[in-house]
């Protein structure tokens, strides 16, 4: 590229950028129309599904937020989390408890509150984390998981013990219900609403992200992910980054779980075990560690493909248990199949894939032009 | 550790991609629109069918025997729909399973309202799972009968109108078993051992009631938490020769194994929950990796009975659901999980018998207010539902396990209630089941 001289005329082989083009290289203007592009999608999708789905997209949207998280962390920062779910438990219960109050704060206040308190749990976890690496680090974090929910038992009188907390889901206000009115004439229900709220939190979540990826933040995350030798002779703490990296992740889960809790309606120890850990770690592996559209992806294969194998097998005959019990069976099958076939993961596949056709048409033409 | 390169000309690619897959998704995602619903009738009912639906633990920790009560169900439901129907409209029954997850029972409860559009939900099963959609479940209106799990928390006619109890709840069975051990065993130390959430709770409290004082150690073990030593060592400190277990059958097995280690042999009182002797036996066998074989170590042990059980052969109602289990069964044998399942299916056909034709969501809830009490079917005693009361059976009795795996019993039948209800004798004649096995016929 020619970065050199600036006072010599361009040469006359470039193009000069249009406007358009500046515009899109900034990164915070390209961010900000990508996550627009998939609010549109995103109203577009709920407007034209039925209610079913809305809540299955609301389901999506929560762990692809939580995925987002784990994928910053596990995918730019090298760090491996079995804790996450009980990082969302602590979103869902700070949700629940904001929500149970007399007169309860606005939903996006409580979000940001649960937000808030999962990354101060994140800090202390993460402080221990930061000295740990690989599978000690592993082993941390599922101890987290294990142990968090179980809190909840302990302090029975405010965390509602093994039946958990019901969670009276945000009623939609006046101007939602007419603009859904006048966007596309459905009915505004609550689970609409939810399904909505949903679709902003994944939005705000992902234009976080994309600017983390590419932030100065970002890079040294995955120089101390690469290297940490190098990165630290580069003058980069890795004390320090560890524990943002864990931070910030925690965030995430955080809000996924305030999602999660006024959809689900309950905050309860069994929703948050193990399972929810590994179910979101899956989801990023299926869709390729550091991916953004994989966490998406990955989400998606967590809500969709179950009920589908479900209902496949319920119609080829099979009894009701049996159905049951071919969803986890095919799920892990597919992980293997993944792992063995795609070890990047489905994006990381895709675009090595398309990465590997352009070079070779560029090849093609490089010696055709010659 | 290095995971996935990503060198920074792809990010742009990544972003763009994501976007467009995030698209491609939601697109897919959308399938068709709700159907429209036509006739003025409610969800899940047409001319010569019934849509209802129940969420139950098929796989995972919960699964073994409580997967097998949507068996039950449907074995029933298959038995009328061979027979006619109700008022020639079959039943159509699915059971989704939320692995007792309160998350997942969202999420099959949505698929059962919104998508399967079912007319009600019947039998959920659990405490914290079922607690879940209570409140989405009244706002939709849909009818949510007989909860399988005996907490309290489904007798709220005033806040969840359209949600109703089934078995005797557990405070009721915590009194009649005090009442017992206070009057055949005034001397004992009481020991409790019990799970951690309304099952121990609840239970311990109502048995309190009748003999706080005779109690020397209260334990709770938390569900998942395998290492039980401790909570059956501080009993056998404090000395009680009768321990009452509020807990699933698993820790029934993990308690009597545990004991077994520890040398102590109190007298055990398990409430019904975890009384299954044929489910005990086999995880007994699986947890001890075949040292202990059998049902024999439940032999002596206490426990209560509020339906017929699998080993009372000569009962009219064991012998009818027998028929129904060769009839629609797989084969299997007749278990009592299966049973439990019958019954709650007997219950729900009846109730939608009683609507007659104007059955709707309106005309089920309101006929199981008004003529529920009167249901006769396999329960012992009778249901408690009123216009003011959602709860279900009761009462029971009490039962002592036999070496041959059948049960003696302990005491007549006792009727009572949650709170400071009398515990008393029922003396109504049991109800025999009808010549077709279909209600009203």
């Amino acid at each position: 590229m020619a970065t050199a001289a600036p006072t010599p005329p361009a040469p006359k082989t470039e193009t000069k950028p249009s406007v358009l083009n500046r515009a899109w290289d900034l990164n915070l203007v390209r961010n900000l129309l990508i996550c627009l592009a998939v609010l549109v999608v995103g109203v577009i999708a709920l407007e034209s599904t039925d209610a079913f789905q809305n809540t299955q997209l609301t389901s999506l949207a929560y762990y692809a937020i939580a995925a987002f998280g784990l994928t910053a962390l596990t995918g730019l920062n090298g760090q491996i989390s079995l804790g996450h779910g009980a990082l969302m438990a602590v979103g869902a219960y700070t949700t629940a408890l904001f929500l149970g109050a007399e007169e309860p704060l606005p939903f996006p206040v409580i979000a940001l509150a649960a937000v808030v308190v999962t990354s101060l749990v994140g800090v202390v976890v993460g402080a221990a984390a930061a000295r740990l690496h690989g599978p000690y680090l592993a082993g941390a974090t599922l101890a987290l998981a294990v142990a968090l929910p179980s809190l909840a038992l302990y302090f029975k009188e405010t965390l509602g013990g093994d039946a958990g907390l019901k969670v009276s889901s945000p009623q939609a206000p006046d101007w939602f219900v007419s603009m859904i009115e006048t966007l596309s004439g459905n009915l505004a229900s609550s689970t609409k609403y939810v399904a909505y709220i949903a679709c902003v939190a994944l939005v705000v979540s992902l234009f976080f992200v994309l600017n983390l990826k590419r932030s100065k933040v970002g890079r040294h995350w995955r120089a101390v992910r690469d290297n940490d030798v190098a990165a630290e002779i580069a003058g980069i703490h890795l004390g320090r980054t560890r524990v943002q990296a864990f931070v910030i992740s925690a965030a995430y889960a955080g809000l996924a779980g305030a999602v999660m809790a006024i959809a689900v309606r309950l905050a309860a120890p069994s929703a948050f075990t193990i399972v929810l850990s590994l179910s979101v770690l899956t989801a990023v592996v299926i869709g390729g560690l550091g991916s953004i559209t994989g966490a998406v992806i990955g989400a998606a294969v967590l809500v969709f493909l179950p009920p589908w194998v479900t209902g496949f097998a319920t119609d080829s005959g099979l009894s009701d248990t049996q159905a049951a019990e071919m969803a986890p069976l095919v799920y892990g099958i597919v992980l293997v199949l993944v792992m063995l076939l795609a070890p990047g993961g489905l994006m990381g596949t895709v675009s090595n894939a398309w990465r590997r056709t352009r070079q070779r048409r560029l090849a093609k033409q490089a010696s055709s032009a010659s | 550790m290095k995971i996935g390169h990503k060198p920074a000309r792809r990010s742009r690619r990544l972003a763009l991609g994501a976007a467009v897959a995030a698209s491609a998704l939601l697109v897919a995602a959308c399938g068709g629109g709700s159907g429209d619903d036509g006739g003025s009738n409610d969800p899940g009912l047409t001319e010569d069918s019934i849509k209802i639906g129940g969420h139950f633990p098929l796989t995972g920790v919960a699964a073994p025997g409580y997967s097998e009560i949507p068996v039950g169900h449907k074995a029933y439901y298959d038995y009328v729909n061979a027979n006619g129907g109700i008022d020639g409209r079959e039943i159509e029954f699915i059971a989704k399973d939320d692995g007792y997850n309160p998350a997942k029972t969202s999420e099959v409860v949505n698929e059962l309202v919104l998508q399967d559009e079912v007319f009600a939900v019947v039998s959920g099963l659990g405490t914290p799972t079922h607690q879940a959609v209570t409140d989405f479940l009244n706002s939709e209106g849909v009818p949510d009968l007989f909860v399988s799990s005996g907490s309290t928390l489904w007798d709220q006619p005033e806040d969840l109108p359209e949600t109703f109890g089934w078995q005797p709840d557990y405070e009721s069975e915590g009194k009649i078993i005090g009442k017992y051990i206070a009057e055949n065993m005034p001397d004992a130390k009481v020991g409790i051992f019990g799970q951690d959430d309304e099952l121990g709770e609840d239970g311990a409290r109502g048995l309190r009631q009748f003999i706080d004082g005779q109690v020397v150690a209260e334990e709770k073990y938390v569900s998942g938490n395998t290492d039980i030593g401790t909570q059956i060592g501080k009993l056998q400190a404090a000395g009680a020769d009768v321990v009452v277990g509020f807990n699933v059958p698993s820790y029934t097995a993990l308690s009597q194994l545990t004991a077994m280690a520890l040398n102590y042999k109190p007298t055990w009182f398990y409430s019904n929950v975890g009384s299954d002797a044929t489910l005990v036996g086999s995880l007994l066998e699986e947890f001890s990796e075949g040292a202990v074989k059998g049902t024999s170590p439940l032999t002596g042990v206490y426990t209560t009975s509020y339906i017929p059980t699998n080993t009372d052969t000569e009962d009219p109602w064991i012998q009818m659901f027998q028929k129904v289990w060769d009839e629609t069964g797989d084969g299997s044998p007749l278990t009592n999980y299966k049973i439990y399942g019958m019954s709650e299916a007997y219950t729900f056909v009846q109730a939608a018998m009683a609507a007659g034709d104007d059955l709707s969501r309106e005309s089920i809830v309101s006929v199981i207010e008004e003529e529920g009490a009167d249901f006769e079917g396999p329960n012992l005693v009778p249901y408690r539902y009123s216009e003011d009361r959602h709860a279900g059976i009761g009462g029971m009795k009490v039962v002592q396990l036999t070496d041959d795996g059948s049960v003696e019993d302990k005491t007549p039948l006792y009727q009572t209630d949650v709170g400071d209800a009398p515990v008393e004798e029922y003396t109504g004649e049991p109800s025999t089941p009808p010549e077709s096995g279909i209600p009203g016929e």
